[in-house]
């Protein structure tokens, strides 16, 4: 009982913190912790829906960073063709997510383990390249997306305070989301299946089914992280979908502590700052924070929600 | 009709390094069940040990023998420090920790050789071209890289399946309790099998760092493709992986090499030069997803041996 508290004790202090962070940007003048943030809640979003599938549903998705990719060029294509409303952008970008992800999400189920590893993988990296071959928007080298999305004059995105509100609404309605489903009949059919596979089948439930559905809502929430990522880097390019990026989606939920509901988001916050963090003392602080890696997976079980609850029981 | 012959020997040349990178992958996971992400980085490691090796010594086979041994010992040397605490974790233990690893020498290298790339000069005698037909000449080097995997593969295969320590590895892969209950020392055959997947990996590092530039994360594309390999083959099964090496190298350079022309014939020429590209490189993972769906253990399965 009293790790638990512990665990909420953070949790509640970090989004706490979160809420708070554009008063301190502007009273303190650091406009910079602003953007990285902007960024970090961005990517605690990709996380999060990552974490749904992962974390609850026991399917390890390599391919996560296609669906930022999918969201994100969905912005910077209509933008580039004259489309400006976020009231089109966003729906179709949602929309792209998830019929990719029902395509992918029904071939890639058939397997398991390893091979869904792999298939998911692969996949994506089918979708980079498809986006390497777009010449008209910028093939290789990216889309500029020269114009952010509009919103009828509701919320205006170039104002870095409110785009970073409505990332961090954003985040917070995926997670209540996240947080009605894995409680719903449906979510725990789903944690069922993660567990024991031929037991549910065997009580009646159609277990792909199940798991395709679970897939498709994850893979649409992380489309919506990567229509607000385009937006905020006013770019997009093949790189977003680059294998390694969705090596950095799974780390970060790992990190922070698979299969909790603010795990991903605890582990998006300290792996982006600890980069950052890194990054201004070493040009070279990936040559630490990769043994950290290391080190986290053979002593951090259950990552650093794993680690507070151990301190918590002390 | 010269073009062709040209094209079939690339795929092949690129298909048996595939499958040096793909064997030792294979290997390790088949017998230890460690997913290796960091098997890139000894394919890595390989090629940027070989142009220093051989800048020092100033001879090719000297540089690129010693960056064997190098890659050898490297890997040894990270599995008693890091991999050996990994066995019987989750794969995405693995995952992880393993990704923290590319990382690790990403940066490394960084540091060591600085960011720009190095090149591996070949020596006089291993550019002339080689009639292999008549009127069909093929360079000596690419030439070299077949017969020096093939080698590699025999040796392998008849390792693997003719000797003492293959048969250890052979039953390590179906029943670790069994062969550790017999008084196999497996904490060293598992340190020797992932030395010799280093090496491996370091061998086809070295063999193709005079074709393409030693850079960082050149092991990252090239990893991906071996998975896709293991994969399509089937995890842990040698035989899979050589056969499906050689069909994807195959496919991904005849592709690479015959798209652009094949879709002139449907697509205006502009499309069909920036859809080629893409396609070509899509080529191998809808092989993979194919085959998965239609075979979701791959085609040759390990267990079914």
């Amino acid at each position: 009982m009293k790790g638990l508290s512990v665990s909420k004790a953070v949790t509640a202090l970090m989004l706490a913190g979160l809420v708070l962070l554009p008063l301190y940007s502007s009273v303190s003048g650091n406009i910079f912790i602003l953007t990285l943030f902007t960024r970090i809640v961005i990517l605690a979003l990709a996380a999060a829906s990552l974490n749904l599938i992962m974390g609850f549903g026991g399917m390890m998705s390599f391919g996560h960073a296609a669906y930022l990719g999918i969201g994100g060029y969905a912005v910077g294509m209509l933008a580039q063709e004259g489309v400006g409303s976020g009231f089109i952008q966003f729906p179709v970008a949602l929309a792209a997510s998830a019929i990719y992800a029902l395509v992918i999400g029904a071939l890639s189920l058939r397997t398991r383990g390893v091979y869904f590893i792999m298939i998911t993988l692969a996949f994506a990296q089918m979708a980079y390249y498809v986006a390497s071959g777009l010449a008209r928007y910028g093939g290789d080298d990216g889309l500029t997306v020269y114009k952010r999305s509009d919103f009828a004059g509701l919320i205006n995105l170039s104002d870095r305070a409110q785009f970073y509100y409505l990332c961090l609404a954003c985040l917070f309605g995926v997670i209540f989301l996240i947080w009605r489903i894995v409680n719903s009949r449906f979510g725990l059919v789903v944690q069922g299946l993660r567990s024991n596979e031929q037991r549910m089948q065997a009580i009646g439930f159609p277990a792909k089914r199940y798991q395709l559905v679970c897939f498709v809502i994850s893979g649409t929430m992380c489309g919506l992280a990567g229509a607000l990522l385009a937006n905020n880097t006013d770019f997009v390019s093949p790189a977003v979908m680059y294998w390694t990026r969705s090596g950095d989606l799974m780390v970060m939920v790992i990190l922070g502590g698979m299969g909790t509901l603010f795990g991903p988001v605890i582990g998006a916050v300290v792996y982006l700052l600890l980069e950052e963090f890194l990054s201004q003392i070493t040009e070279y602080w990936a040559l630490i924070m990769g043994p950290l890696l290391l080190l986290i997976v053979l002593f951090g079980r259950g990552g650093i929600m794993g680690l507070l609850g151990r301190i918590g029981r002390g | 009709m010269l073009l062709v012959v040209e094209q079939f020997l690339n795929g092949l040349q690129f298909g048996l390094l595939l499958f040096l990178l793909a064997a030792g992958l294979t290997l390790v996971f088949g017998i230890m069940d460690l997913v290796n992400l960091a098997h890139g980085s000894l394919y890595m490691m390989g090629a940027y040990f070989a142009a220093t090796f051989a800048a020092w010594t100033g001879s090719f086979l000297l540089g690129a023998l010693l960056a064997l041994g190098a890659t050898l010992v490297l890997g040894i040397v990270l599995e008693m420090s890091a991999l050996r605490h990994l066995y019987g974790r989750d794969h995405l233990d693995h995952v992880l920790a393993t990704f923290g690893l590319i990382l690790f020498f990403n940066e490394a290298v960084r540091l060591i050789w600085g960011p720009a790339g190095l090149a591996l000069p070949l020596p006089a005698w291993l550019t002339v071209p080689v009639p292999i037909l008549p009127g069909i000449h093929y360079p000596a080097y690419r030439l070299a890289i077949i017969i020096v995997a093939l080698l590699v593969a025999l040796l392998l295969y008849l390792g693997v399946m003719r000797t003492r320590i293959g048969m250890l590895i052979r039953a390590g892969a179906s029943n670790r309790e069994m062969i550790g209950a017999l008084g196999i020392n497996i904490k060293l055959l598992y340190t020797l099998v992932f030395g010799l997947g280093a090496a491996l990996a370091g061998l086809a590092g070295l063999m193709q760092a005079p074709i393409l530039t030693v850079q960082i994360g050149m092991g990252e594309n090239i990893l991906i493709l071996a998975f896709v390999i293991i994969v399509i083959g089937g995890i842990g099964s040698i035989r899979g992986a050589f056969l499906a090496a050689i069909f994807v190298g195959m496919i991904d350079t005849l592709g690479r090499a015959f798209l652009p022309n094949l879709l002139r014939q449907v697509l205006s020429g502009a499309a069909a030069s920036t859809a080629a590209p893409a396609l070509s490189s899509m080529l191998i993972y809808l092989l993979m997803a194919i085959v998965l769906v239609v075979r979701p253990e791959g085609l040759f399965p390990a267990n079914r041996r």
